[in-house]
């Protein structure tokens, strides 16, 4: 009796199991940027609460990690959305197809500014990005003015450049691992790296000897530029901390002579303590964002497996509120959340291409 | 010995007495120290987490008279199921504020004035209307839940309305703020959202109940396949297994997993459970099955431990009354022990409960809004709602991380009092 019952219990636990595991998905999968999960997240609690589906399941695994997933396959245990803070790029493309998901549906929705800021008992002060990466480069041009590098030998601010105070280099920024941090690098540091000229002719030339067929010099001057405008530096002025952090708020107000890196939303929930430093002569605003004069933002992206739109419940319905006017518009609820709307004509064509489900062409 | 140099010993006992004295005391000391050490870091990290979180269990509410018009809300049929859920409940809402405040006027105020309300308040009035129909048409007073920011103002704003935290509330709004404090319609009240509803992306609307149901499937799944697991293994090997290299190198072998960090176990699964297995990410099935994997050599050394315990004369009675081995194990041993195992048990438990690591590899860490109903639901667990909330940049979510972290110490310490509770009730002294 004893015997059967346990029998009878373990057979029905591993049929439990194997059911379970093959079972049809009746939610949307999302995964990808941490920039793009807190309006990803807003997006999927409002769709969940007004229809009879199910609220869209959103992990935050970085961009890159979001669409390894993304592209690992076709099939219900695989995602169907993937959010990125980047544009999807041709290798990623490559391992989808290669992965059989060989449709997919590219949707821009917005844009993030990054801002340097410090606490509001600060001064508000006034950076270009050549400042900033003189003041947090691992390697600086020569001072003395010759085409060669050394190890960033400055201090204080005052020591990249006369006009800005007299106050030790302190930045709190995220780890390598974010894309906060790969956005930071490539449109303040690289962009600031190529505003000293020898540096900029780096490239130039690389491309030039690519063309004239010598690739090992092409690779070598890139390397060199590379190493340049990229690393940033490890002598303790620039400390790693976690993203959207907030700890940043405390650190910033206990030291007001340091600066966080972070992203717009974190500044517009926290403008009554902190403050975003100007770049290159702008503020980072909404409008400023949203115009582009504000030079450091970028693209919001995600991307949707047309093969799983029709088989997992709701996926078209979802990435029509994502980019429905009161969402994404100037003023919906992805704005109140931090997120920098595109202009009008981007919002219809995006909406546009959204209803016809507009397959991505690189 | 004579009587002299018996003297002379008593002198240098004597004598270096006091030294002895005092270096006894200050071993007392050091001690005494450490445990002084140990209380004022709790005693530290208890205030700051509960001085930070104990306002969270509150909210507070705004009441405000709504008319249920049926024009307003485009409801030409109540009978339409569909009608009800797709009306407009809003500009129910926003109509009732515009009647409180009637000078707003121009669309930036406006919107200004619809923020303070929390964006939930559509969905409260629809729930209210769909559990009764009679309401169309009715007016009366609700107590809406008001906005986090609004929320964060009236917690830290003094009973005379000073010093207030206006964050990123206007001048206007808070104008309006006060005036509502001053009618007497503003009050706090306990947060029961905080403990009904799942994850949300407004502060006021976010509660724990979806990561509480998470870490419950979770546990279940590991408590019913680590504890017989464990326990089997454990009786083999201390009962039954000779005493051989093989089973050397097995106890070698648990005692090291036991020491593998957590994360291990995480890619463990990832590439088991959803790489081979193709199970869905997320879910507390494989949670619990990534956990099993890592409670499994607490339990299994806490059992041997216990079995070890049971003295052999009661083997050696059982085998005197012509008792066979497994009848040894069964009937004496195995119920002998078995305080000391659920102890085992218990602590391997409160241990996976409180992990996030192997989860972050398996999907747990998840925005998941809808209570898990079962083992096969996307969930997360109590940790990582506290990661999750950490990360969040809505001010309010700090003092809800703060909440969270005293709700998970609450099943922390009541898990473990179950353990001493157990071990004390059911242990036998020999």
């Amino acid at each position: 009796m004893k015997k059967s019952m346990i029998i009878t219990a373990l057979a029905l636990a591993s049929g439990l199991t194997s059911g379970a595991a093959t079972a049809a998905r009746d939610y949307i999968n999302i995964v990808g940027s941490s920039t793009v999960y807190p309006f990803s997240t807003v997006v999927a609690e409002r769709f969940g609460r007004a229809t009879q589906f199910k609220t869209p399941k959103v992990e935050s695994t970085g961009s890159g990690g979001g669409l390894k997933l993304f592209c690992s396959g076709v099939g219900i245990q695989f995602p169907d959305i993937a959010n990125a803070s980047r544009r999807i790029k041709q290798s990623e493309v490559a391992m989808c197809n290669e992965n059989g998901v060989t449709e997919i549906v590219e949707v821009l929705v917005g844009f993030d500014g990054i801002v340097i800021g410090n606490s509001t008992e600060a001064k508000q002060i006034q950076f270009t990005r050549k400042d900033l990466f003189l003041g947090l480069a691992k390697y600086v041009p020569n001072p003395d003015g010759s085409e060669t590098t050394v190890e960033n030998p400055y201090k204080n601010w005052s020591e990249v450049n006369p006009a800005l105070p007299n106050r030790a280099i302190e930045v709190l920024g995220p780890p390598p691992t974010s894309g906060t941090r790969d956005a930071f690098v490539e449109l303040v540091m690289e962009a600031g790296c190529d505003q000293i000229d020898w540096v900029a002719d780096l490239s130039k030339k690389a491309k030039a000897a690519a063309k004239a067929g010598n690739s090992a010099k092409a690779d070598e001057l890139k390397n060199q530029h590379k190493t340049m405008c990229q690393t940033v530096r490890e002598d303790g002025a620039f400390v790693e901390t976690g993203e959207n952090d907030n700890l940043i708020v405390q650190k910033l107000n206990a030291s007001p002579d340091a600066f966080g890196v972070f992203g717009f939303s974190f500044l517009d929930q926290n403008i009554d303590v902190i403050q975003g430093s100007m770049i290159d002569g702008f503020a980072p605003t909404f409008e400023s964002i949203s115009d582009g004069s504000y030079p450091v933002s970028r693209p919001l992206y995600f991307y949707v497996k047309k093969a799983h739109v029709g088989v997992i419940p709701g996926i078209h319905e979802y990435i029509k509120e994502f980019t429905h006017e009161r969402a994404f518009g100037e003023e919906g609820y992805l704005a109140d959340k931090g997120m920098i709307s595109l202009d009008r004509a981007a919002r219809r064509q995006t909406s546009q291409d959204v209803s016809n489900l507009k397959l991505l062409q690189l | 010995m004579n009587k002299s140099s018996q003297n002379v010993t008593l002198e240098k006992v004597n004598q270096s007495l006091a030294r002895r004295y005092r270096a006894e005391k200050r071993f007392r000391a050091y001690g005494i120290g450490a445990i002084l050490f140990g209380i004022t870091c709790l005693v530290v990290l208890f205030t700051d987490i509960i001085g930070k979180g104990h306002s969270a269990f509150f909210q507070t509410h705004v009441y405000l008279e709504v008319t249920m018009d049926s024009d307003t809300l485009y409801i030409d049929d109540p009978t339409d199921p569909q009608q009800i859920a797709g009306a407009d409940y809003l500009a129910v809402v926003r109509a009732s504020l515009s009647e409180r405040f009637p000078d707003v006027s121009g669309r930036r105020d406006k919107r200004a004035l619809y923020a303070l309300i929390s964006n939930g308040a559509d969905f409260e009035l629809r729930k209210k209307l769909e559990a009764d129909p009679q309401l169309l048409g009715k007016t009366f007073g609700v107590w809406f839940l008001v906005d986090d920011d609004v929320d964060t103002y009236f917690k830290s704003r003094s009973d005379d309305g000073e010093g207030g935290f206006d964050g990123r509330l206007n001048e206007k709004q808070i104008t309006w703020v006060e005036s509502l404090i001053n009618e007497g319609v503003m009050e706090s009240r306990f947060n029961t959202t905080f403990f009904t509803s799942g994850d949300s992306r407004e502060p006021e609307q976010a509660g724990i109940k979806g990561a509480i149901m998470g870490s419950l499937f979770t546990l279940l799944v590991t408590i019913a396949l680590s504890f017989p697991i464990g326990v089997a293994a454990a009786v083999y090997l201390e009962e039954y297994a000779p005493r051989n290299r093989f089973t050397e190198f097995i106890e070698i072998n648990i005692n090291n997993l036991a020491a593998v960090p957590s994360i291990i176990f995480g890619l463990l699964g990832l590439s088991i459970f959803i790489g081979f297995f193709e199970m869905h990410r997320s879910i507390p099935l494989v949670g619990g099955l990534v956990l099993t994997l890592m409670t499994l050599p607490t339990i299994i050394i806490s059992s041997r431990a216990a079995l070890k315990a049971v003295p052999p004369s009661i083997r050696d009675a059982a085998y005197g009354l012509g008792a066979s081995k497994m009848q040894v194990v069964v009937h004496h041993v195995i119920p002998l022990a078995m305080p000391g195992m659920l102890t085992g048990a218990i602590i391997g438990l409160a241990q996976a409960l409180g992990e996030t690591a192997p989860l972050l590899m398996i999907g747990m860490v998840a925005f998941v809004v809808d209570i898990p109903g079962g083992i096969t639901d996307p969930a997360t667990a109590l940790p990582v709602q506290i990661f999750l909330w950490s990360d969040s940049p809505e001010r309010a979510f700090v003092e809800r991380t703060s909440a969270a972290i005293m709700v998970l110490l609450v099943f922390l310490i009541s898990m473990n009092t179950l353990a001493i509770w157990l071990r004390k009730r059911l242990e036998r002294r020999w």
